[in-house]
């Protein structure tokens, strides 16, 4: 079974850690991946921008076009994408193209990726039926 | 993982907002800040056994508030008359019902309180700083110390000046905002767009004071723009959909991936064309890039979006050649006419040189003479064009006046590389 693991954390607390605290928690992390990828169980991994670079686009009779990231209670986190774009306007293009796919309700937030890393996963690896 | 120094980047992080909640409460800033220095005392004796609690900035408020309270209960039981509440001050406690003095189980109840407050809260607290009675230096000292909690000792090394004379500057700056009168309404929209307008610029000249500096000052100022770039993004996300706060984050953000860059072994500052590329931070340019994307969408052009815009072209160009000039000779001409300046001109022709060639650019910078005569950077553009221009002797005289007008002594080393190139 392949899972998706997201993460969640304070920005504010992370945006106050001092350069030491950032490099010591890297180290860490690095740790686990590491150990992940000689065994080939984790697929991409990415770390994203702040909030305050995300945009939203709220489905409806008319999309809408909201800065800042979602924040509604009422809708779960059912998927994700990642796109390569020029600009943030091609990636709302690609979220226009997906929600008329997919009509009705829903949101999707687009938030640029700082790094990504490369999947470690065999080609084969497909999730279980 | 709860020894003091992460619980410290934990405090860090919330204190604007238990700043800004506490300052609402008691309506005092020695209050409120003896109330948030009592919650941190309490945090890091409970915090390191029981870990920080999930609303760290819901549970410092609740116990900052109910430990200020009971010193004023004390107080007036002392003086038997509670002036402090007389003044009118505590009305904007809650009921005392809803207030206990059990401190995690009414966490939520402080976060209902203050969840529809906080952003003006924060906006109130940096916008008090930004008192136009008060000088540039003193905004940022008492913005330093109030709003990031750094200390006096630290502010003070950051300015080259002593630990007394900074503390007589703060205590000042405290005490004419202290007489000013300060609105605690929630603020209709044009007062908070006027108050957001301040801030933002109280918050570049934090940044400025933090990068523009030689190396030898860089380490001791380098937090300033550390801080700065903390305060916009707090910003931003209280005001998401403001593009001269995205242009502003994109700026400092673009500027400062530039840091590790702008200076050599010696010391000597290294100008943008010749620094070296690969030290410059991919992850702040990757951000800076991303807000001035999404700002520019909102085709509402402002300075902050406009010099941003230029530094991402700086930003997007992989060697000095490639940098699109004639994109960012249009950008200052459009900055030129937001915000007339002879020194945006004076940027202006530095592209205009590269596009048009050193004539077009002197031509453009002549007239600014008379106003940018004490002006560093203005002789030193002036001899760098006559230079070119193989007008050697009037070259000599603008770079002469450079180094008698510069700041540091490593603007005067630079400059004085031209001449010897003059010379030689």
């Amino acid at each position: 079974m392949l899972y998706a693991i997201l993460c969640y954390n304070s920005e504010d607390a992370i945006g106050s850690w001092s350069k030491e605290q950032h490099a010591e928690t890297m180290t860490r992390l690095h740790k686990v991946h590491e150990k992940l990828e000689k065994q080939n169980r984790i697929g991409p991994v990415a770390r994203l921008l702040p909030t305050a670079a995300a945009t939203t686009l709220r489905k409806g009779r008319e999309d809408v076009v909201i800065d800042g990231p979602f924040a509604e209670t009422k809708e779960q986190l059912l998927g994700f994408y990642i796109v390569d774009c020029a600009s943030l306007d091609g990636a709302i293009e690609v979220a226009r193209d997906l929600a008329k796919a997919n009509p009705l309700t829903g949101a999707y937030e687009i938030r640029p990726v700082a790094q990504l890393h490369e999947s470690h996963l065999p080609t084969e690896k497909k999730p279980a039926a | 993982m709860n020894d003091l120094g992460w619980i410290d980047a934990v405090v860090a992080g919330v204190r604007p907002q238990v700043m800004g909640a506490l300052l609402r409460y008691f309506r005092d800033l020695d209050t409120a800040e003896e109330a948030f220095q009592e919650a941190c005392l309490r945090a890091l004796r409970t915090w390191p056994q029981n870990g920080p609690p999930r609303d760290a900035a819901a549970w410092l408020i609740l116990v900052g508030r109910n430990a200020a309270m009971d010193d004023v209960r004390k107080r007036a039981r002392h003086s038997g008359v509670d002036q402090i509440r007389k003044r009118g001050r505590l009305q904007a406690l809650p009921d005392e019902e809803t207030i206990s003095d059990r401190e995690d189980a009414e966490a939520d109840i402080a976060e209902r309180l203050d969840a529809s407050n906080y952003r003006d809260d924060i906006l109130r607290l940096l916008f008090i700083c930004c008192h136009p009675e008060l000088p540039a230096t003193q905004q940022i000292a008492l913005a330093l110390r109030i709003v990031c909690g750094l200390s006096v000792g630290q502010i003070a090394r950051a300015f080259l000046v002593s630990e007394a004379a900074m503390e007589q500057r703060i205590t000042r700056a405290k005490a004419k905002i202290g007489n000013a009168k300060v609105a605690f309404e929630t603020p209709g929209a044009a007062e908070r767009a006027e108050r957001l307008a301040a801030v933002a610029a109280m918050l570049y000249l934090i940044f400025n004071e933090g990068y523009s500096t030689n190396l030898a000052e860089a380490e001791a100022r380098a937090p300033l723009a550390e801080e700065a770039i903390r305060l916009v993004r707090l910003l931003l996300r209280l005001f998401p959909t403001e593009p001269e706060i995205m242009g502003l984050t994109a700026l400092m953000l673009l500027q400062q991936s530039r840091a590790a860059a702008r200076f050599d072994g010696d010391g000597n500052v290294i100008l943008l064309e010749d620094q070296d590329r690969n030290l410059w931070s991919t992850s702040d340019i990757a951000e800076g890039l991303a807000l001035i994307d999404k700002a520019m969408r909102h085709r509402r052009p402002g300075p902050y979006q406009i010099q941003a815009a230029i530094a991402a072209l700086h930003a997007r160009a992989e060697c000095a050649e490639n940098t699109d000039w004639p994109q960012i000779d249009l950008l200052y001409a459009n900055l030129e006419r937001l915000q007339p300046s002879p020194v945006v001109t004076l940027n202006r022709a530095v592209a205009v040189s590269k596009v048009k060639g050193p004539q077009a650019a002197l031509d453009m910078i002549e007239p600014l003479g008379a106003r940018l005569q004490g002006y560093f950077y203005f002789h030193g553009v002036k001899g760098a064009l006559l230079q070119r221009l193989d007008r050697n002797d009037e070259a000599r005289e603008a770079f002469r006046r450079a180094i008698a007008l510069a700041h540091t002594p490593a603007e005067a080393a630079h400059i004085r590389q031209h001449l010897d190139r003059l010379s030689s």
